[in-house]
């Protein structure tokens, strides 16, 4: 029995489909000429005020020249320490959830708990580590900054460790317990060896997220305007000073600020096409 | 004869006089639960040493199941429990006070996907080697060696020992597989539907492997291929909704079952 083809009704949804196809690509483009917008101004900015003195020189005091190089060992110890602290906590706790707690009540609290925490607005975070550390110390601190910073990693950590873990087929496991292979072993060198490569980009995703964070380190790090290496005391990070020195009215630091936010921006991207890389070698292995 | 063999529906196999069968895994009154689901009901079966035995039966029957209490596997999940006996050589393997790991060396297993670790090939046999024998670096390379000839695969990777195990063929990485149970030294060998993700090329030199194997290890397989039940066993159990329909010799099985749903199975009349 054939059918009877209505040209009107075929007609209206191809109409229908054009409409759809219209409002999707409309709404693509809105969004994205404000993203090229915005990066083609950050680029025009802080490109205009690149040069070596940035990565050589200290912040100047208003009026005269200077560099970044003091926020940006800052950034980059505190990051450091923060994923050196956060990486083996996230690690471990998203090995319990997928391997030895898969089906447990547990898992599912911690679970729904760093859900929480990884959508918490950081500058909660911030406010959390300034009652425990800074308020108890008496004074800000770079150790405060790279805890505060810490707490963002983790559950970034977790959850990718988790997720990458339980993208590990079961097959594997049970063939690795199919020669007598502890549990134990079974994890650290079949299903770490089989989920590396989204474990690290996990890692590189959570140092992503935290090179831009400006309010927690406000609350625990604040700023130095000098050369410190000192973690007892406050010390400069990028973010906090894009934040000074965007709002002050010196022409000149906002001209820093713009170079900062450049230096951020290129080193997340750098982090981005590392972390896709890796990605898309996962795919393929 | 004991009064739980009593139970097994339809033991028609009657072994050729001549051949002195030992059992190396007798199975008594076995049932499984998946949750309270009860997957297998009143299992009794022996598998004889140096014996190939397969485990034919449509889709869910149990017989996955079955394989996978034998090294009990299902103890990797929660919610699976099995009740009654297993022996291997008079050691009940059900027991609680069993140690799963020695137990998984003495039984490996082969499964339906071929499942190299991510590592290299040597990597792949020489892990499981290490777990239990402290080698000489040549005596370690000699055992991989050997694994992968009794595997039928050293002449196609002998020259790419640290290639990526996963860069295999589908039909090599099984045979990787194979190796890799071999080189642990176990005495039974658990063949879960080995061939169905493989090209009948690759079928049959496992089938070829089985049956060479079958010399020095106690074998057990689960097949949907009725044709290579018939080609590789020498006894045969057909099982049904979760229980042991028939039992016995394959040569039997296939030319004179006893049971009337064996006979409607094997002639593919269902499953």
């Amino acid at each position: 029995m054939a059918a009877t083809f209505q040209s009107s009704l075929y007609a209206s949804r191809r109409r229908r489909n054009r409409i759809s196809m219209g409002l999707a690509f409309a709404a693509t483009a809105f969004g994205l000429s404000w993203l090229v917008l915005i990066l083609a101004v950050l680029l025009w900015e802080g490109f205009s005020g690149l040069s070596l003195s940035v990565f050589t020189e200290m912040t100047p005091p208003p009026g005269s020249a200077g560099g970044l190089l003091n926020p940006i060992a800052g950034s980059l110890i505190m990051t450091t320490i923060a994923v050196l602290i956060g990486t083996p906590l996230g690690i471990l706790a998203g090995t319990y959830m997928a391997e030895y707690g898969r089906y447990d009540r547990l898992t599912t609290v911690v679970r729904f708990i760093n859900d929480i925490l990884l959508s918490a607005p950081s500058i909660v975070v911030g406010l959390f580590v300034y009652e425990v550390m800074v308020a108890q110390m008496g004074h800000f601190s770079g150790w405060a900054g790279a805890v505060s910073l810490a707490v963002i990693v983790v559950p970034v950590v977790v959850r990718t460790t988790e997720d990458m873990l339980i993208l590990v087929p079961d097959t594997l496991r049970e063939a690795a317990a199919s020669i007598g292979l502890p549990r134990s072993l079974m994890i650290t060198k079949v299903a770490y060896r089989a989920a590396r490569a989204g474990m690290v980009t996990g890692v590189l995703l959570a140092i992503a997220r935290i090179s831009g964070e400006t309010a927690p380190l406000l609350f625990t790090a604040l700023n130095n305007q000098f050369w410190s290496l000192n973690l007892n005391a406050p010390v400069a990070s990028l973010p906090v000073v894009i934040f000074q020195f965007a709002l002050s009215p010196y022409h000149d630091w906002q001209k820093l600020a713009w170079t900062g936010a450049l230096i951020i921006t290129l080193a997340v991207l750098a982090l981005s096409i590392i972390a896709r890389t890796l990605a898309v070698q996962r795919k393929t292995s | 004869m004991s009064v739980a063999a009593i139970t097994v529906p339809a033991v028609s196999h009657a072994p050729s006089s001549a051949e002195d069968l030992s059992e190396k895994i007798s199975i008594r009154d076995l049932n499984f639960f998946y949750g309270d689901n009860r997957a297998l009901k009143d299992i009794n079966v022996p598998l004889y040493q140096g014996k190939v035995t397969a485990f034919i039966g449509p889709s869910g029957c149990g017989k996955s199941t079955l394989l996978r209490i034998l090294n009990r596997m299902y103890d990797l999940y929660p919610n699976q429990r099995a009740t009654g006996h297993v022996r291997i050589d008079n050691d009940d393997i059900l027991s609680p006070s069993q140690d799963l790991n020695l137990l998984r060396a003495k039984v490996g297993m082969v499964f339906q996907k071929p499942t190299p670790f991510p590592m290299t090939i040597f990597e792949n046999i020489a892990f499981g080697i290490r777990l239990y024998e402290r080698l000489a670096k040549s005596e370690l390379e000699d055992r991989v060696r050997h694994a992968l000839e009794r595997a039928a695969l050293w002449e196609e990777v002998k020259n790419k020992l640290n290639a990526n195990g996963l860069s295999l063929s589908g039909g090599q990485q099984q045979r990787l597989c194979i190796a890799r149970t071999v080189a642990v030294r176990p005495e039974v060998i658990l063949f879960d539907e080995p061939c169905s993700a493989l090209d009948p090329i690759s079928t049959a030199k496992i089938e070829e492997l089985i049956d060479e194997l079958k010399d020095d290890y106690t074998i057990a397989i689960v097949t949907h291929n009725m044709q290579q039940a018939a080609r590789v066993s020498d006894f045969t159990a057909f099982m049904y909704l979760g229980e042991l329909v028939e039992f016995g010799e394959t040569t039997q099985i296939f030319t004179n079952p006893t049971d009337r749903r064996t006979q409607d199975y094997i002639t593919g009349r269902f499953g």
